[in-house]
């Protein structure tokens, strides 16, 4: 780890103003991925913004739904009674990663800005587009059996590696955030970015940008009865996602009102597809339904070697989560 | 009571190195003025400056438990954690949970049911074991497999840990 400054932000503002005017500062919160990235030489910034202290951390009603501050722990929101009540799809999420002790550190907030888990990201002796723009991708060649199948690019084929992330674009979240040039809400299909020729980038985020709160939609609460998140993973528990399945269902008997599928460990982003789920809109809960989802859903797929068996499995996943959703098992 | 200690390691370095930071920490009940350099993980500072050898540094990364301690009561991986980020909370290792010479339940339990080989996991097993139990959310055996998966034992002693934690969890009220 290189040596750094420190400083402990009082107020969003001038956090913001900080980061921004210096390019090699950065915002700890949870500091669970962070600090093992610094640990790698992977990230290897000069100052750390703490933001721990800032008033961040409460989960609240507003008119909109309920909203998660940002500095609010992924265990106090998987275990938030209004969460699991309304949310539930967003508790099974949370607590389907990491570990107890990390999920009691790592921050809502910083969920979102979890960076990849691609091997040669990690690996400083290797080439990685995403570490060092214009190095080459290593992956693409490589050992890629935890890399992306849709929306890669020619630079990268990085997956985002987040549980939480996946439920909060099947639940259409929203993400407060206040940089130099004040706040904006961001849709969470929007926040998040493909590959394409700047891997670099993870997200649509200007410079010194923080991420305030994260709303979820009132109207969200209609998949409380009828979800799931189906999590596909060399282990039974403490191991990321080799495919992951969001699936949420509004039903009437078993006709579908409204249909939402997200998967997480296939893309650069949570994969999601409204026109896919639009197929599901007035029909009946069958599994030739389904799997005419999963296949629009997997269109234009590539895999890579080591991970094209996740092309079949997404699609029967997203089948049998499904399923499961119609059933009520979580 | 204040203990005041600094760290020593710096030494003569050609360049100007970042000033160390103040901070107070509670540990197992004792307050201690400390400066550390903005690095220094809560787990080396436990370790390197302030003798409690208990705590292991296992992976470094947060991945295998080792070095899990309570913060405030919340079991969290010190190797993951910024000694300054920790300012004015409270820190339990292994070294305090003891009450003199009465072991703690979880300890008590872990002897019983033989929760461990090599012993190296065994303080991070037992810290996480203490912060499940705050928690109040396992329940059955299944809970305790899933909600200690963040504590790995290369012996594979999993059997006994789980029977220790369970009768452990049965006896202890939370918070204890």
């Amino acid at each position: 780890m290189n040596s750094f400054s420190y400083t402990r932000a009082d107020a969003v503002e001038t956090a913001s103003r900080e980061v921004s005017n210096n390019q090699t500062a950065q915002f700890v919160a949870g500091g669970t991925n962070i600090l093992d990235l610094m640990k790698y030489n992977v990230e290897r910034p000069t100052r750390l913004v703490d933001l721990t202290r800032l008033p961040l951390k409460e989960i609240e009603d507003t008119d909109k739904g309920l909203r998660l501050g940002a500095l609010a722990t992924n265990a106090t929101t998987a275990y938030d009674e209004r969460v699991e009540e309304r949310y539930p799809l967003l508790s099974k999420a949370i607590l389907a990663g990491a570990s107890a002790q990390l999920r009691n550190m790592a921050t809502d907030g910083g969920n979102l800005f979890q960076r990849t888990r691609c091997y040669y990201f990690y690996d400083t002796a290797t080439p990685c587009n995403k570490r060092e723009p214009g190095s080459g991708c290593s992956a693409i060649n490589g050992y890629n059996r935890v890399c992306g199948i849709l929306g890669t690019s020619e630079s990268c084929i990085a997956t985002h590696p987040s549980d939480m992330c996946v439920a909060l674009a099947a639940l259409k979240a929203t993400v407060n955030v206040t940089g130099t040039e004040g706040e904006r809400t961001v849709e969470f299909a929007d926040f998040h970015r493909l590959p394409g020729n700047e891997p670099e980038r993870d997200n649509n985020l200007k410079p010194g940008e923080i991420v305030t709160s994260i709303d979820l939609p009132a109207d969200g609460e209609r998949f409380a009865k009828n979800f799931t998140y189906l999590k596909l993973r060399d282990r039974a528990s403490y191991a990321f996602a080799l495919v992951s399945v969001a699936a949420a269902l509004d039903l009437d008997g078993d006709t579908i009102k409204e249909a939402r599928v997200a998967l997480g460990g296939v893309a650069h982003k949570p994969w999601r597809k409204p026109e896919a789920e639009d197929l599901l809109k007035g029909q009946k809960a069958t599994k030739e339904n389904f799997e005419r989802v999963a296949a629009s859903l997997l269109e234009g797929a590539k895999g890579f070697g080591s991970n094209t068996f996740k092309i079949e499995l997404a699609k029967r996943a997203i089948v049998r989560a499904l399923t499961m959703a119609v059933n009520g098992q979580h | 009571m204040s203990t005041n200690v600094t760290q020593q390691p710096l030494g003569d370095v050609a360049v100007a190195l970042p000033p160390l930071e103040t901070i107070t920490l509670t540990i197992n009940g004792t307050q201690k003025r400390l400066q550390v350099a903005p690095w220094t993980s809560l787990l080396d500072l436990l370790r390197e400056y302030l003798d409690l050898t208990g705590t292991k540094k296992g992976c470094d990364h947060g991945q295998c438990g080792a070095c899990t301690v309570l913060v405030n009561g919340t079991r969290i991986n010190s190797c993951l954690s910024l000694a300054v980020m920790q300012d004015g909370n409270e820190i339990t290792t292994i070294e305090g949970l003891a009450k003199g010479d009465e072991l703690h339940p979880v300890q008590e339990a872990f002897i019983e049911h033989d929760g461990f080989q090599c012993g190296y996991c065994t303080p991070g097993q037992i810290c996480s074991a203490v912060g499940l139990i705050n928690e109040g959310k396992a329940k059955t055996a299944d809970d305790i497999r899933e909600l200690m998966s963040g504590n790995i034992c290369r012996c594979g002693a999993y059997v006994g840990i789980v029977a220790a934690v369970e009768q452990a969890l049965h006896k202890c009220q939370p918070n204890q």
